[in-house]
């Protein structure tokens, strides 16, 4: 079942906009529009259009980092597996993304920031020379093209199911208006609209939890639906990973734990330059430190808009969702359907027009990230790297602009293509595990291991990119191929995915650590500012506590732990 | 950790700007959640819970904290 035919098989529109949705909508698009023409005088230098002048404050940098996350995926797709595997999908948002964002702040931001760089493959070209800078380069810009493709069909995807548009109209309205405000104010232009997106989210998302909570009476009759509706699997968070065969999601923990936490979400929160591109524009060392954690402490509230209407679904919906092919052959609605639903379900005139911005926000926030971090890279490190070396400053500034128009054409290309591909989800984390994974083995090594070689790190991630390629070849042509990545005959597709990382980011640090062993290392005063051994990091003793980046970082990772417990 | 600070080069503050979505938001939400309390739709179309009001203490909400943003972080305040 592709896509396209999910498309054609909808029966009708999930909800009916009235004039006053429509108003808050336009208007939504006429802000964005503005804030874009605004701040094009402000992008005239290649450090105001790509790092948004390294002016931002620590609030506007963290809440723009996790705004650039809340792509499309986020909001429609995880509360969808909410529904599908229970309080199991807030791993990814717990420990999938909290140690790791405090990992990101308190021990790999001061590298990235104290290096200057403009981006991850640039630390990577200071670290182990050009052809790792190039391989990741190109890796990262494929993936971003990618990726921006699937955040536009997503959002076409969506409106089409719930409010009827059609497919290509909301593509290129969408992406033409992304293209327009980026490619006149930058990453601050991309900053502000993404903060802007990131406050309308939750004004127009909160209030079905809220809603739906007191229609369920509270967390206890939430739980206690759930438990009679779907089972006792879907309220734990840890209690069921002992086996893959005791929950929805067929994992066992170590899958969880290693593979997502250790090298997936690892990857993805320190090295995808789509979001760390949000933290190098702070205006200094400690704001740098202090926005992924102050990202970290948002992205803990966001299961309350995401998984919690996923379960609620559940407890007060009257009818059961199902998966895509039975809906389409039954009439019935999908997993897919349950965010919208439970917005029709309690959103009037007005209320509903704020619920369909939010969506809309939350896809916009994350095309553009995508396409303002391709910008980046293309300029940086393919365009001023291999093809021009001797740019100017203007020449970059016009390249940049430049690349956010052709970076959304391709990404509208991508949209159509990506029509042909089973599922959005598997795509998006088959897409993470190849390049992502080794991306952080090889940069972690070269952060923390002053032995590590240019032609360790190059080799290494190599050999991670294309073992990670070959697992998922083996799958693909070999289904029961799964059993030994995943190591259990009950494992299932998520599970692979976060097994594959686990492997391909393991091989990357094996082959780096061996090739570099019989290499020849840097000189030690080559590696200042670029790994731990090597650079002086400026201490903070004479800081107060409560400006203290560790101290904020050891409150999340305390009410993280204590959340774990809750919802074991 | 400030939430009022704001970008240092900019006359104009984010928070500006996300003053004015809300206010505007939560101004056409209480004008949509009066209609429906003078003349409330019929019960068949009506959303689950309709008898909280939601669109007037959600939309008064939101206004309020717009306006609030927008008072704090205007322009002409901001340059004094």
């Amino acid at each position: 079942m592709t896509l396209a035919l999910l498309v054609s098989g909808f029966r009708s529109t999930l909800v009916h906009l009235s004039a006053v949705d429509l108003a808050i909508i336009i208007f939504y698009f006429a802000l964005v529009l503005a804030i874009g023409m605004y701040l094009k005088g402000r992008a005239n230098t290649s450090e105001d259009f790509f790092l948004a002048g390294r002016e931002m404050t620590a609030w506007i940098a963290g809440l723009s980092f996790l705004s650039a996350n809340l792509g499309s995926l986020e909001l429609m797709g995880w509360a969808a597996s909410a529904y599908q595997y229970g309080i199991l999908a807030a791993h990814w948002y717990w420990i999938g993304a909290i140690p790791q964002m405090v990992f990101l702040g308190l021990v790999m931001m001061p590298f990235y920031y104290m290096s200057k760089t403009h981006s991850v493959p640039g630390y990577l070209k200071l670290r182990f020379g050009e052809p790792s800078r190039t391989l990741s380069a190109i890796c990262f810009a494929f993936m971003t093209v990618l990726m921006s493709g699937i955040n536009m069909y997503s959002m076409a995807l969506v409106m089409k199911v719930i409010l009827g548009w059609d497919i290509h109209f909301s593509i290129w309205v969408s992406s033409v208006t992304v293209a327009i405000y980026v490619a006149l104010g930058g990453l601050r232009s991309a900053i502000f609209n993404e903060v802007l997106q990131f406050v309308l989210i939750w004004a127009g998302a909160l209030l079905i939890p809220i809603l739906g909570l007191v229609e369920a009476g509270g967390m206890s009759g939430l739980r206690a639906r759930v438990i009679a509706n779907a089972g006792e699997a879907y309220t734990h968070l840890w209690g069921t990973m002992g086996s893959p065969a005791n929950n929805p999601m067929g994992i066992h923990w170590t899958g969880i734990v290693f593979g997502l936490g250790a090298v997936i979400a690892m990857g993805y929160w320190t090295t995808d330059f789509l979001v760390v591109q949000r933290v190098l524009s702070a205006h200094n060392l400690r704001a740098a430190k202090m926005a992924p954690i102050i990202g970290a402490a948002f992205k803990m509230c966001v299961p309350f808009i995401v998984i919690l209407p996923g379960l609620l679904g559940w407890a007060v919906l009257p009818f059961k969702l199902t998966g895509e092919d039975v809906a389409v052959a039954t009439g019935g609605h999908s997993y897919n359907e349950v965010l919208p639903l439970m917005l029709a379900r309690y959103c009037g005139p007005g209320l509903l027009g704020l619920g369909v911005t939010a969506l809309i926000a939350g896809f916009m926030s994350g095309m553009a990230g995508n396409v303002s971090a391709f910008a980046t890279v293309w300029t940086y490190d393919i365009y001023g790297a291999l093809l021009h070396k001797n740019s100017t400053d203007r020449q970059n500034v016009s390249m940049g602009r430049w690349c956010t128009i052709i970076g959304v054409i391709v990404s509208i290309g991508t949209a159509y293509l990506v029509m042909q591909f089973h599922s959005i989800m598997d795509y998006v984390q088959a897409l993470f595990s190849f390049f992502i994974a080794p991306l952080f083995g090889t940069v972690l090594l070269g952060m923390l291991w002053k032995r590590a070689t240019n032609a360790g790190g190059f080799f290494g991630l190599l050999a991670g990119t294309l073992s990670s390629i070959g697992m998922w070849a083996w799958v693909k042509v070999d289904h029961s191929a799964l059993r030994y990545i995943a190591m259990s005959p009950q494992a299932k597709d998520m599970a692979e995915n976060m097994y594959r990382a686990l492997w391909s980011g393991l091989i990357c640090a094996l082959v780096t650590i061996v090739v570099s062993l019989l290499t020849k290392p840097r000189p030690v005063e080559e590696l200042s500012g670029l790994v731990y051994g090597a650079t002086q990091i400026p201490h903070e003793e004479h800081v107060s506590l409560f400006h203290r980046p560790a101290f904020w970082g050891a409150v999340v990772l305390v009410i993280f732990v204590i959340l774990q417990i809750i919802f074991w | 950790m400030n939430p009022n600070e704001t970008h240092r080069a900019e006359t104009i503050s984010i928070w500006f700007f996300i003053g004015i979505s809300l206010l505007v938001n939560g101004v056409i939400i209480v004008g949509a959640g009066v209609h429906e309390l003078i003349q409330p739709p019929p019960p068949e179309v009506r959303v689950i819970l309709f008898e909280y009001h939601a669109s007037l203490w959600w939309g008064a909400m939101l206004a309020a904290l717009g306006a609030f943003y927008c008072w704090h972080f205007a322009p002409s305040r901001l340059s004094e």
